[in-house]
């Protein structure tokens, strides 16, 4: 369970995150959709605990991630922006690379790995170096590291960036299976498709500001539109950064 | 610590697998620099001996001023070359690398008894000339002795007289303190090698990082940020001292293959030796990898990084550069400045003296507690989100 209220971060004079507030619930996938530069790497980056908010507040299963860092890395599980894998290691040392450094021991992290080669579908470049690796197979091998640990809740930045379209469906249902175990699942994209095939809430952030948060219907219902791009255009007030 | 270790057994298993990394660290400098220093020495030995070896050749103008100084130096061994058209410009573009000119007024000087002159023409700021210059020189010089004997022995005068001071030469320097080459090029060696054992790995465990995009994620885990730091630089520094080890094993190995005879040298590097030398470099490799990782985690991608790493090689040749020009004496207070100490220390360890207890630790000490001064800095870097997110 994640609440954030009215986070602020600026980065000299460029204002990244201005206000942003919403929560997001166990059980739930929650989708922050924006345009490209409206701050949702940044309100992600806050929540992780790598940048301090300027102000504001954020709680995650009632931890402060600006007091409690590591003990919220220890409960988070993130797949972020960047998802660089080390070549010269295979899929499963690179996972237990993560393993080793959450405090896991070794039996566990082997469990947990052929837990995950299984769910993920790795089997066949588990024990492969990375060099080479397809995005699907890059995605793969970092989602599984940052869930190595068992997570309760799970943050992606872009998940689905790059991906084909049998990665993006095996991704989406990975996902959906994390919502029914219980997890608080927390992504962002700017890719409406997305939102509208996995997200039970979504908030809209345009600008470092919510431009609006609920579910898709409500959504719907509020902006007055049958499509959720057309809603989603009303409601950020413009199309930037749409098309990209 | 549990995070350092699970950083430091990584990363030592990543870069062994990494051919650049073993290139760099464990193989460039202890192959090249003891091969380097070996070819050295032959090429200046043989280049020595070859000059000393080779038969005069003089190029002499005014042959008829001065027959018998002509026939004595032809007795001496020298090839008397004809008189060339342009002698100052036969020195000055190295065709010759001296003329001798014997002046007109020569005779009419030499049968009144007085200096009689002559001309060495030479461009001594050459080194490969002074051999054959001194040679020259000499040869004048014995002549002008014998002849001034013979004018004062006519005049029954003892030529002693002439010579009121006897010159004997007391040699005590010790066939190793003649190792002057060495005692400049080893520590000189040692020092670069430092650095560049550390070079790539500190860059690769940082700026690479950066580059490949691993960083933001590494630092997610629950792992405080000095102990991943820590972590890498110790990484850095086990490569830096393996590549230390090595090269001076190498130079274990190389150096009965030396032409040792030509420079009066015995340099054998003994194991208390060698571990004494190791022990002393030690705390180099400690500041290079700090100082190395330090710089690199400013740059947002190895190629930037490599571009500092240009600049830095440049500060462990200070000290031997110092040296080269203007060798001094070591004194205690110099034990103070790292890089300094180790070459004076080396140098003494080479040539044989025995240092006191206290220079060693002197040098351990100030080394350390600047290599930790600037780990503690480099360990704490990535608290700046700034230089985690600034990848390119």
């Amino acid at each position: 369970m994640i609440v954030v209220k009215n986070l602020h971060k600026s980065f000299g004079d460029v204002q990244a995150v201005k206000g942003v507030s919403f929560e997001a619930r166990d059980g739930e996938i929650t989708g922050l959709l924006g345009p490209n530069g409206a701050g949702k790497t940044t309100t992600l980056r806050m929540l992780y605990s790598l940048l301090p908010p300027d102000q504001g507040e954020i709680r995650i299963d009632g931890l402060d991630p600006t007091r409690d860092a590591m003990e919220i890395k220890r409960t988070l599980g993130v797949v972020p922006d960047s998802r660089g894998l080390y070549s010269r290691l295979t899929a499963r040392e690179n996972i237990s690379y993560y393993g080793e450094l959450h405090g896991m021991n070794k039996n566990a992290i082997r469990d947990r790995i052929e837990n995950l080669t299984r769910t993920l579908d790795m089997g066949e470049f588990i024990d492969r170096r990375t060099e080479g690796f397809s995005q699907g197979q890059r995605v793969k091998v970092a989602i599984a590291r940052a869930m190595v640990h068992e997570p309760q809740t799970v943050l992606m930045d872009e998940p689905s960036n790059g991906l084909d379209v049998m990665s993006t469906r095996a991704l989406r249902h990975y996902i959906r299976s994390l919502r029914d175990e219980g997890h608080s699942v927390v992504l962002s994209t700017h890719i409406m498709q997305e939102v509208a095939a996995l997200c039970d809430r979504i908030v809209i952030i345009a600008k470092g500001e919510v431009a609006a948060d609920g579910t898709a219907a409500e959504l719907l219902e509020r902006a007055g539109c049958d499509s959720l791009e057309d809603a989603f255009v009303k409601l950020i007030g413009s199309e930037e950064g749409l098309l990209a | 610590m549990k995070g350092l270790t699970t950083v430091f057994k990584k990363e030592v298993r990543e870069n062994i697998r990494d051919r650049r990394a073993l290139f760099n660290s464990l193989l460039l400098g202890p192959l090249l620099f003891p091969l380097l220093f070996v070819g050295m020495m032959w090429f200046l030995e043989s280049a020595e001996k070859e000059r000393a070896e080779k038969t005069l050749e003089l190029p002499v103008i005014g042959v008829q001023y001065a027959p018998s100084l002509i026939r004595f130096l032809e007795q001496q061994g020298a090839v008397i070359q004809p008189e060339p058209e342009n002698p100052e410009e036969m020195v000055r573009s190295q065709e010759v690398p001296v003329v001798l000119r014997i002046l007109p007024e020569f005779p009419e000087k030499w049968t009144e008894g007085l200096p009689a002159p002559v001309e060495v023409i030479s461009d001594p700021s050459r080194q490969e000339s002074n051999a054959p210059i001194r040679r020259v020189k000499a040869l004048l010089y014995g002549y002008g002795q014998q002849i001034g004997s013979l004018r004062l022995q006519l005049r029954g005068v003892a030529p002693q007289l002439a010579s009121p001071i006897m010159i004997k030469d007391v040699d005590l320097s010790t066939a190793k303190s003649r190792a002057i080459l060495a005692v400049i090029f080893l520590p000189y060696v040692l020092m670069i090698t430092a650095f560049t054992g550390a070079t790539h790995l500190a860059m690769d465990t940082t700026a690479g990082e950066k580059e490949r995009k691993s960083l933001e994620p590494l630092l997610i885990n629950p792992v405080p940020r000095w102990q991943i730091m820590t972590g890498k630089m110790i990484t850095t520094m086990v490569f830096a001292m393996a590549s230390l080890a090595l090269t001076l094993v190498s130079f274990r190995i190389v150096l009965p293959y030396m032409p040792v005879g030509a420079f009066g040298m015995d340099l054998t590097l003994g194991l208390g030796t060698l571990l004494k030398i190791l022990l002393v470099i030690s705390p180099v490799a400690i500041l290079a990898a700090a100082l190395l990782t330090l710089l690199a985690s400013f740059a947002k991608s190895y190629r930037e990084a490599q571009s500092y790493m240009g600049l830095v090689i440049l500060i462990p040749m200070i000290p031997s550069l110092i040296f080269m020009a203007n060798p001094i004496k070591a004194e205690t207070w110099m034990m103070n400045i790292p890089l300094f100490s180790q070459n004076l220390l080396i140098g003494e360890i080479i040539r044989g003296e025995s240092v006191t207890l206290a220079w060693y630790g002197l040098s351990v000490f100030s080394t350390l507690v600047i290599g930790l001064v600037l780990a503690a800095m480099a360990a704490n870097l990535y608290n700046r989100p700034k230089l985690i997110f600034s990848s390119s």
